[in-house]
């Protein structure tokens, strides 16, 4: 028992790998799109409030991809309250 | 041609300075004229590695604002003659150094040197940025640890990001330094394999500096290990290094063990 212990504790390298591997597969994958989805919610957040007044904290964008689609999701809520009274007239 | 290379990482502590020292000492040796410019403006070191702490008047600082020119603020080297340095400036502010400054210091020294080698800060910021983004080679510093691998990475991205090379389409360079690489600990799974790293990080290898007791002992009286002990065992792997960024086809020496049984057994207690 004490013995495959201390040969586990030995072989770490290949855990060490292994976590390696995963993590950067994920983190390659999420740093590319995290500036994207940054950028697009600067600019979706900026036409918007263009005319309606929105609040940025519940607004969110989200990239998700798929096998062979990404999709592409924006959600803003708008309080009926905030709703701009002169939308017509911004136009 | 004047080449800019930068010696980069991730993370700190993986032994930047001592490889910037050891290949700008070892491409002045093959009578390259070389610059080594200390970018980690607040707690520069450089100058301590090379042995030229109490030569620093003007700092790489006081050229990039045109409070000294470049040729008040060089230091030469007082054992290889081809052999320059560039201090960073100890006290002022960080974010002292602009990229118009950098420009115009770089332009300059590429018209006096063959080799400008840039040590740059860690870490992922402006000092770090600045240092490579007017880069032909990289040198990426690793050690086989698994957060310098991970930082690695992310410098890596930078470098395909943020230098002037990358972004005007051009290619740059991109080189992995392994240090402190114990071939005994990799032999018996303690430690990251070479071919690991290479595999996870897969960009080509340009040297694996063995874990030594030279590379302490050259910074601890300021020489770079290249010129204190030229027959040690990281002071041929940098040397090797240099020649393969020159070109040359040196063939990759992977550092095996060479300990036997008993002085393993025994030696560790020693140690």
């Amino acid at each position: 028992m004490n013995l495959f212990k201390f040969l586990d504790r030995r072989a770490s390298a290949p855990v060490a790998r292994e976590r390696l591997q995963i993590l950067l597969a994920h983190e390659r994958a999420s740093v590319c799109n995290a500036n994207l989805v940054a950028l697009l919610h600067k600019e979706v957040l900026a036409a918007v409030s263009k005319h309606i007044a929105i609040d940025p904290e519940r607004v969110e964008v989200n990239l998700r991809e798929r096998d062979k689609v990404s999709l592409l999701e924006i959600d803003i809520e708008i309080d009926a309250a905030m709703k701009r009274t002169d939308i017509g007239e911004a136009a | 041609m004047a080449k800019i290379l930068v010696v980069t990482s991730g993370k700190g502590g993986v032994g930047k300075t001592t490889t910037t020292a050891a290949l700008g000492a070892a491409l002045a040796q093959s009578n390259h004229k070389v610059a080594v410019v200390d970018f980690d403006v607040g707690l520069r070191n450089l100058d301590l590695v090379m042995g030229a702490e109490r030569r620093v008047v003007y700092d790489l600082i006081n050229v990039a604002n045109g409070d000294a020119k470049l040729h008040q603020a060089l230091i030469r080297d007082k054992r290889v003659d081809t052999l320059h340095l560039l201090a960073a400036s100890q006290t002022r502010d960080k974010d002292a150094l602009t990229e118009e400054g950098v420009r115009r210091v770089i332009d300059e020294l590429r018209e006096r040197f063959d080799w400008i080698v840039c040590d740059s800060p860690a870490g992922i910021e402006r000092g770090a940025t600045l240092a490579m983004r007017f880069a032909d080679v990289a040198v990426v510093v690793a050690n086989p640890e698994i957060s310098s691998v991970r930082d690695s990475d992310r410098i890596i991205g930078l470098l395909d990001a943020k230098t002037e090379r990358a972004e005007r389409g051009e290619r740059l360079d991109k080189h992995l330094l392994l240090t402190r690489y114990d071939p005994g600990r990799a032999a018996r799974g303690e430690m990251l394999h070479v071919d690991d790293v290479l595999e996870i990080l897969s960009i080509p290898l340009i040297g694996i500096i063995p874990e030594s007791e030279d590379v302490l002992r050259a910074s601890n009286v300021g020489s770079p290990v290249t010129l204190h002990t030229t027959t040690s065992a990281p002071a041929r792997a940098y040397m090797d290094a240099a020649r393969r960024l020159c070109g040359v086809d040196v063939p990759m020496d992977i550092p095996v063990d060479k300990k036997g049984l008993l002085v393993r057994l025994f030696g560790r207690r020693a140690a």
